[in-house]
Parts: C-alpha cells; structure tokens; sequence
C-alpha cells in the first residue's frame, strides 16, 4: 500500500498542471499520475529532415493512429470528427497549435441570451484573475486592445504579422470586418527560461526550440519546485470509493505494468472530455452501478467538439507557407448571435500561415489541384507558398445523444475498457457551417484567390474535448458544482474541459486553465469545510 | 520496411507508379520520384504504413492483369489514372508516402530555392509587417458582448 496523499491529481495536462501548481502553496502532499512519459524537445519532429513525415506516425495527432505505449485506444467510428490529443507530460499542451482565445462574457449566459442550452454557474467576471494568472504562468504573446473582447494586456508582443498576415489583414480591412493578432501561447521573447520562437514553421506536434509553452516546461517546473510529486507511465484504471460514498484513492498501472493502489483524501480529474468519463464509467461499483459520480446519468453525455471547417485558395503574392507558425490573425466578426443568419451563437475565424512543401504537395494532390504525371511540377510550383487559410471554429451546443461510453470489445494495453464515441453535428452548427464558410469564401474572392476550396468538417478535428461532465447548481442535470466538485462524490473534483456546459466558439485551453486555478483557488478557500 | 519486405515484382511496380506520380523535369531540372535516392527513401519510409501499400499494389496489379511496370507507357497511363481515381485509401497513403519523400530531397528542396536542412535550430526569418493595417480596427468600438 502506497502512502496516503492529501490531494491525487490524475493527468498532467493542461488543468492538472495548473490545479498541481496552484493547489502547492498549501503545503499538502500533492501526487499526480500521469499516463504518458517527460518528453524531450531533442526528439521532437522539427529537428529531422522527415519532421513532415512523422505527423503520420508517432506524432501522429489521433492516438488511434499514433499508438504509443502511452495511448489508449478510441472508438470513434461512429463520429464524422475523430479525437485527437496526447498522452505525456503536458498533455495534449504537448500538441496543439497554441492558439489561446478566451472564452467571450456571453459564453456563460447562453440561455440567458439566446434561450438555448444553459448559462454556467460561474461567469467571465470570475474566472478575469484567473485568466490573468494563467496568462502569465503560461506566457501569452498577443495584443490588447481587441474590440472583441473585455480589456486583457497578454505579457509578451503577438507573433510577427508577416506576409500571409498583412494579406489577410488588408483584405479584411476591405470588407470592414475584425481583425485581430491571435492571442497564442508561443513566446516572442525570452520567458520563463522559454527561448523566444524562431519561427520553426511547424508547432502543432510539438516545439523544439521550447517556444511553445507546454505544460512540461510552464506549470511543471514551477509545481515540482514547490514540491508538488509527478509519477510518469502510471494509468489510472479506476477511482475507488469507500462504504461512505468518499474516494478513497485510485487503482492504477504502474510503469511495469503491476496493479497499484493510491490512497488519498481529495482525487481531483484531469484527463480531459474522453479520458474523464471513461474513467468515471470504469468506476462502477455497487454504490455506483452506473458509473463514479453519475446520479445524474449525465457523464460523458453532452460531448462537444467544435466542428471545424477550413477555406483554402491561391494567391498571386507569396505568403510566408512554412516560414512562421501557423498561427496568425483570428476574426471575432461573426461570435456574437445575430438571428437573422438563421442559426444562434457564432464561430471564430483563425487564419494560419500554411505548411511545410511535402504536407502541401499531399494537400494539393489530395484535392485535385495537383496531378499525376507531366503537369505535377508546373501546377505544384504555382500553389506552394500561396496559400491563403481560413479556418472556422464554430460553436458546438450541447445535445445529450452525442456521447462517450466505454467499448464493449475495444481495451487499451492494460485491459480497461476503452471510450466509444457517438456523435453527430447538430443542426444549428450545420447552419453556422454554411454561412461560414460562404464567408470564408467571401474573404478568398476579395483577396483574389484562386482554387478556393473547402474542407468540411476537418475529420480529425476533435482537439476540443468538451461537457461530459458538465457543471451546474442543479444536481439531476449536472455532474460537479460549480466549484468543480462533484455532486455525489464530496471528495471528488474535476478540472478539465470535461465541465464546460457549453462550449463557445474558440480554442478552449485557455478558458480549461482558468476554470481550473478557480477550481483549485475555491478548494483553498475552503480547505476547512471542503466536505460540507 | 526494408526492400526484403516487398517483393521483387512489388519494387518494380512501385518504382514505376513512383516515376509517374512525379516524373523527372528537364525545365526544372530535378529528378523524379523513381530516382534511385528518393526511391530508396520511399521504400525505408513505408513503415507502420506497410499494409496500406502492399493494398495499394495488389489493387495496381489487378488493374493492370498482371506486373504494371511490364505494361506499356499508355495503357501504364490509364491503369494508373484508374488506380488514382478508384483505389482508395490504401492509394492515398501511398501517394502520401512518394510526395513527403520527394519534396524533403536535396535537389528538389534546392530547386524550390529552399534550405535543404530541418527547420531547427536555424529556423526562418519572418518579417514583422505593417501594424498600421490594425488603424481601423483600433478604432472599432467594443462589439463583445455583455452577459447580461
């Protein structure tokens, strides 16, 4: 039997990083088990020749595709978008394009401004210093002054314009519409022992400079410092519980692949919108025949995505193609409701520069652009370093049939039940779909693009794992309360993106940190009666 | 995957398919696909993808009623046109596999008046651009939407 923990964190991501580092400064033994292994930035795919290559392998962004050893497998055949994250310290922080809007004021009060879904039971108001503070642990580079949000000053200048940059921002100024350099979590200056970006070109699967903050090399440092235990290649099978209802620890897989048991008194969730509810369904027990934490019957009910569409055309100009990250501008024009487009809620525009010249040519083959044989090399070198990108984000509402369950066949290398997705894109984001992407064709035309065409939805889009175990006041329709502890487990929390109860229209993991240094700022705030 | 995983008539289709996916450019002056250096680096790269090519080729060798390299130049040029529009999954990754090759070679790399090196430590220049472009945004009144 291990010894017994104050506070059992499972997943080192985005959240579990940031309730590790906030909840340090109690002094309380703090332990996290973390599925994946430290990555090292000398592997990472920018540093070879095949760094193009390797998304297609072991940085493959769907783990179905990717398999490592610390992978689990995901049945998401019967979803038109599939999961993709990462298993490592850092989490999915590890891979993803670092992209770092916040949630708008008005994404918390959906019903109340729009009569659809449910307002949250916190609101923007409450998570500003938490937003704040994440900025700054995580080292934001941006712009203040954006119309399109409430005054925020990120603590680093934004990523360079560039030629791919001034287009867009020209053409946008054309149409009238917003425009505004992409808060984004890549440091242009040095910070926080992070080297400044020197433009790699390709940060998604992750960043060998260091640039890019992962949670690794951001909240980890700092949260072990303070003296906070990580235990790497260890896979939680399922939360335990004692006769009184109470968490008493978890079961996991240790790097050897031996059972283990971790007792604690506080477990805190953060394993993200699919990893969450499998492991909560894994956790049935007499007292809880449905799953750990589900009175509700709502975990891993209400899975949201954020189905994405992207508009690519040619221009004449050269862009900066894979000179720059791909990040760039985004455009809140169209993220408020306005009825009259005939859906509700809205979505963000994220305009990238575009890609390395081998993931182009697969692209410009793959469409149709490019052909076989003679006419390869005349065709291809008019499309390389042309490419205009627009991406559209739209906002996923909530519907209970869209959902995680656990395989009844499908188990990962230790034998636990793998997640079964079942989703469909909802009406009203298929409306938002439309008119979005006339827009981003409208952008195309007025930026004199040729061989405008779209992709819709991008398959493996499921980056944002969202309202599986959604946060409420209400008991009978939400999982945790709206401090994130659950409402039938009172030693339980969860942290992740799994407690959205909507899902906005932006990149969330900004927004999935805030919640989480509020979640683990209440639970300080309330140390003496947390169990009440 | 290494060339003893394929077989002797499977390299002579896939370097053919390979030479007409990407035929070698006097204008440009590059090589093609089925150069021996590219063709080399195609075949080691197969990989994890080994199943989805050996799909591939089978599918080109029923189209073609036998071996495709030992067709002739036209009817090599409809079954692969076929091959391409037909062939499905297994062909896309293929052809995924021939272009990330082909487009990370030296010449090609050099051809395209880019650095034949990976993207770290040196990484690329981008210039800043022209803030000016945000004026008329900045003047923009706030449009965000109050929650209440």
């Amino acid at each position: 039997m291990k010894e017994k923990v104050d506070v059992l964190i499972i997943g080192s991501g985005a959240s579990g990083a940031a309730v590790a580092w906030s909840l340090a400064e109690t002094r309380m033994r703090i332990l996290c088990l973390e599925q994946g292994d430290w990555m090292k930035q000398s592997d990472y795919p920018t540093n070879g020749r095949d760094y193009e290559a390797r998304v297609f392998s072991d940085y493959a962004i769907s783990p179905n595709i990717r398999q490592r050893p610390s992978d689990y497998p995901i049945n998401d055949d019967n979803s038109p978008i599939k999961v993709v994250n990462f298993n490592a310290v850092g989490g999915s922080t590890i891979m993803y394009t670092a992209h770092y809007p916040r949630l708008h004021p008005s994404d918390f009060r959906v019903r109340t401004l729009d009569g659809v879904a449910d307002d949250w039971p916190v609101d923007y108001a409450t998570l500003e210093p938490f937003f704040a503070e994440n900025d700054r642990m995580m080292g934001v580079s941006g712009l203040a002054g954006d119309p399109a949000y409430p005054a925020h000053r990120p603590p680093m200048p934004p990523l360079p314009l560039g030629r791919s940059g001034a287009k867009i921002a020209q053409t946008m100024n054309t149409l009238g519409w917003h425009w505004w350099p992409s808060d984004t979590t890549i440091a242009t200056t040095e910070y926080d022992g992070r080297a400044p970006c020197i433009n790699l070109g390709h940060c998604t699967p992750a960043c060998a400079q260091g640039a890019k903050a992962s949670t690794d090399i951001t909240y980890w440092p700092h949260a072990i410092r303070a003296g906070v235990e990580l235990r790497t290649n260890c896979r939680v099978r399922e939360i335990a519980t004692g006769e009184d209802g109470m968490a008493t620890g978890a079961v996991y897989y240790d790097r050897d692949g031996v059972e283990q048991f971790q007792p604690a008194e506080v477990v805190i969730m953060a394993c993200n919108g699919v990893g969450t509810p499998r492991l909560l369904l894994n956790s049935s027990s007499g007292r809880f025949p449905d799953g750990l934490a589900n009175s509700s019957g709502l975990v891993g009910r209400n899975l949201m995505f954020h189905p994405w569409a992207v508009v690519n055309g040619y221009v004449d100009e050269p862009m900066d193609g894979h000179r720059g990250p791909p990040l760039c501008l985004w455009s809140q024009e169209f993220y408020e409701t306005d009825r009259s487009r005939g859906f509700v809620r809205g979505y963000n525009f994220q305009f990238n520069r575009t890609v390395g010249i081998g993931t182009e040519a697969v692209a410009t083959e793959a469409v149709g652009l490019v052909p076989w044989g003679d006419g390869h090399h005349d065709a291809f070198r008019g499309l390389v370093g042309h490419r205009m990108s627009v991406g559209i984000c739209t906002e996923d509402l909530p519907e209970e049939h869209n959902r995680v369950t656990l395989d009844p066949v499908l188990k990962d290398g230790h034998g636990i039940p793998a997640p079964r997705i079942d989703y469909s894109i909802g009406d009203n984001t298929n409306r938002m779909l439309d008119f979005a992407i006339d827009r981003g064709a409208e952008i195309l035309a007025a930026a004199g693009a040729r061989h405008v065409h779209t992709i819709r939805p991008v398959v493996y889009g499921g980056w944002h794992l969202l309202g599986t175990a959604r946060m409420g006041n209400d008991p009978e329709r939400s999982v945790v309360n709206s401090w994130g502890r659950s409402h039938d487990v009172r030693n339980l929390f969860i942290v992740d993106g799994s407690i959205f109860v909507t899902s906005g229209g932006v990149n969330p993991t900004s927004s999935i940190q805030a919640l989480a240094l509020y979640i683990a700022d209440s639970i300080k705030q309330r140390l003496a009666t947390l169990f009440d | 995957m290494n060339e003893q995983t394929l077989t002797e008539a499977e390299i002579a289709d896939l370097r053919c398919l390979a030479g007409m996916i990407i035929p070698r450019s006097e204008k440009y002056g590059v090589p093609g696909a089925d150069d021996d250096a590219i063709f080399a680096d195609i075949v080691n790269s197969i990989g994890r993808d080994r199943n989805d090519v050996h799909a591939a080729l089978a599918t080109l060798r029923e189209l073609a009623g036998g071996p495709f390299a030992a067709l002739d130049a036209a009817r090599r040029g409809e079954v692969a046109a076929k091959l391409r529009a037909d062939g499905g999954a297994p062909v896309r990754v293929l052809t995924r596999i021939v272009l990330l090759c082909y487009y990370r070679d030296d010449r090609v790399m050099l051809s395209l008046g880019l650095e034949a090196r990976a993207p770290f430590p040196k990484g690329h220049e981008l210039e800043q651009g022209d803030w000016s472009l945000l004026d008329p945004v900045r003047a923009r009144a706030p449009f965000w939407r109050p929650a209440s």
